[in-house]
């Protein structure tokens, strides 16, 4: 990889260019990925890959992986990993855990993978305690398929089958996968982040990185469920992605902690205090 | 050590620790339900641990993570549980994990689901089938070998009476030839080394974009076509003069084999030929073995599974008649009139005077 691709330039008065540092994180093997254009997910994996190097986990982080466009980016991530099946990352992460107490285990999951296919899973998960966290990347479509309805597509989001938009009485309502797992006594964390901007990138990370120092204290169940860009999954421009992902799936999925120090905040509460 | 009257469900959970199992996960069912009981009591006191899994999708799951960091682990059901687990159990094994997978099965009736799979893409899995409780303490021992030597699943097809039947028997820790270190095992050790490790079942590899499938499979295939080569068990009792060879597996064989012995007293010239590895089939073995034989009887208790492999080893040879057929108690556990000595003689010597047997 280039120098030009993973340093940021820093333009003075002068006109010239500066380089201010490499922001390639050290766990990733290259910045080369076959993603979309505008995709969220290689943000998220940035956060997360960012975080367990600062918590000095890298050593000891295992990943299971679920299957979605960001099983493109495995390639990528110099941690150990598992490739576990479409909706079973949760149960696989359990047995990793439970033969690897001192390891520091992360599932990843879109959300057709963790609240359509697989939602028994990451609730049993939660249930039992297990000191696991499960990471889901939350764009409201099954982006690889090329853009079809999930469990978490909002109401009127357009999708190749549900092509007026999700209707509730035809579809059916959307879930609020955070609310549910926050509100059971295994879970210890659970929070709800978005990468549309530059403020929200580095409140995911704030959160993946609670998440995963509640798994290192041995408090149980973390949880962050990250917002993500598809704008190839809604059929938009590109440069619309950032957007509708905090306007439209950001009104329903509303961003913030969901359960902190054994306090449960439910998504409306965060909507109001978001209005307010 | 000594011996000890146990059920076959403890026998086995005994076996398998004995074996170096430490991870079992599993979903109560009749008639494993006892299999998981015994592991339940027994996993914790060797610092182990088994999960009671919220259904057979999760067994298996939290099996497959266990595996990969290097542990032994297991899990089971019947074959409707397993079922359930039929595209863990292909992706397991394109994943090269070796996973032991118990069946304790409602009859025979999974013996196409144990030796074909009802999982997607090729693949192969070994399977045991004992015959009682002893030979299930070695089998469940080989079957971890196999599977760590192999990186493959082995299925042990056992049942409601291997389950359910208290024998006396002796549990020998077997020793067996040291196998290759598991350097492919995921302990975290490797990250940012830049030599970090991916268990996965589509043959992805670190730092490489996309994968390459076909390469991937025919690396399979080979290890599954030495596997069929290299592993193929069977016994054969009085064979060589045979004017009929009965041939069964599991439970059903020790039923056939009291028979066989019987008739052989009075002088009849029969023989039995028991398949150990139901995958592979012992194929070769059975051509030799029916040499001398006029005609072929398969005694199971299905509609006509294995009977299939019997005709593909025999090619045309001789005929090849079954005599067993569905045969089960009111709940469906597999427990019928063909598990009755005197009515097995009375099909094997109609068979024997070469007469229909009507299922």
């Amino acid at each position: 990889m280039s120098e030009r691709e993973t340093s940021v330039l820093e333009s003075g008065t002068t006109g010239k260019a500066r380089k201010v540092g490499n922001l390639k994180p050290a766990l990733q093997l290259g910045v080369d990925h076959d993603l979309c254009p505008g995709c969220g997910e290689p943000l998220a994996l940035r956060c997360l890959l960012e975080s367990i190097e600062e918590l000095g986990c890298s050593q000891r982080a295992i990943g299971i992986v679920g299957i979605g466009c960001y099983t493109a980016l495995t390639p990528l991530m110099d941690v150990d990993l598992v490739q576990a099946l479409h909706g079973r990352a949760p149960s696989v992460a359990t047995g990793v855990k439970r033969m690897r107490p001192d390891g520091l285990i992360f599932a990843l999951q879109g959300d057709g993978d963790m609240v359509s296919e697989g939602l028994q899973e990451v609730i049993h998960t939660a249930a039992r305690g297990e000191a696991v966290t499960c990471v889901l990347l939350n764009n409201g479509v099954f982006g690889e398929t090329g853009g079809h309805m999930t469990a978490t597509t909002v109401l009127g989001q357009r999708t190749k089958n549900s092509l007026e938009g999700r209707d509730a009485a035809y579809h059916g309502h959307p879930i609020l996968i955070g609310d549910l797992l926050a509100q059971l006594d295994g879970t210890a964390y659970a929070a709800r982040a978005s990468v549309h901007d530059a403020a929200g990138v580095a409140r995911t990370k704030r959160v993946v990185r609670r998440a995963l120092e509640t798994q290192l204290e041995g408090r149980g169940f973390s949880f962050v469920e990250i917002l993500t860009m598809c704008p190839t999954g809604w059929f938009l421009p590109t440069a619309q992605g950032p957007d509708y992902l905090s306007k439209v799936l950001g009104n329903v999925h509303v961003v913030g902690e969901l359960k902190r120090d054994g306090r449960y905040t439910p998504t409306a509460e965060l909507r109001a205090r978001a209005g307010a | 050590m000594t011996r000890r009257l146990m059920e076959g469900s403890e026998a086995i959970a005994e076996a398998a620790i004995a074996a170096g199992c430490r991870f079992f996960a599993g979903y109560p069912m009749t008639p494993f339900t006892e299999l998981l009981e015994s592991f339940a009591k027994k996993l914790p006191l060797v610092g182990g641990v088994c999960i009671n899994a919220e259904s057979e999708l999760e067994s298996v799951g939290m099996a497959w993570g266990a595996l990969a960091t290097g542990a032994r682990a297991a899990t089971g059901s019947t074959g409707q549980g397993l079922a359930l687990m039929q595209e863990s159990l292909s992706e397991i094994t394109r994943a090269e994990l070796p996973l032991v997978v118990f069946n304790m099965a409602r009859g025979q009736g999974d013996y196409f689901q144990a030796t074909r799979g009802g999982g997607h893409g090729d693949y192969r899995h070994l399977v045991l089938a004992p015959i009682d409780v002893a030979e299930a303490t070695r089998l469940t021992q080989l079957a971890f070998d196999l599977a760590d030597r192999w990186r493959n699943p082995v299925l042990i097809y056992g049942d409601y009476l291997l389950a359910h039947t208290a024998e006396a028997v002796e549990i020998e820790t077997l020793r067996f030839d040291p196998l290759p270190p598991k350097d492919w095992a995921v302990d975290g050790s490797l990250g940012g080394t830049g030599r970090s490790r991916n268990v996965n079942p589509i043959g992805m590899l670190k730092g490489h974009k996309g994968i390459d499938p076909e390469p991937f499979w025919k690396r399979l295939q080979a290890k599954h076509d030495e596997m069929a080569r290299r592993e193929a068990r069977f016994e054969a009792e009085q064979v060589e003069d045979a004017e009929l060879v009965v041939v069964a597996f599991g439970t059903l064989a020790r039923f056939a084999r009291t028979v066989v012995r019987e008739l052989r007293r009075e002088g009849r010239r029969v023989g039995l030929f028991r398949p150990i590895t139901l995958w592979p089939f012992p194929s070769d073995a059975l051509r030799q073995a029916v040499a001398s034989a006029r005609r072929v009887a398969v005694l199971e208790m299905n509609a006509g599974q294995m009977i299939d492999d019997v005709r593909l080893a025999v090619l045309g040879s001789r005929p090849v008649v079954a005599i067993g057929g569905i045969s089960s108690d009111s709940a469906g556990f597999g427990i019928g009139p063909l598990l009755d000595s005197e009515n097995v003689r009375e099909r094997v010597e109609s068979a024997l005077a070469g007469r229909e047997v009507s299922a």
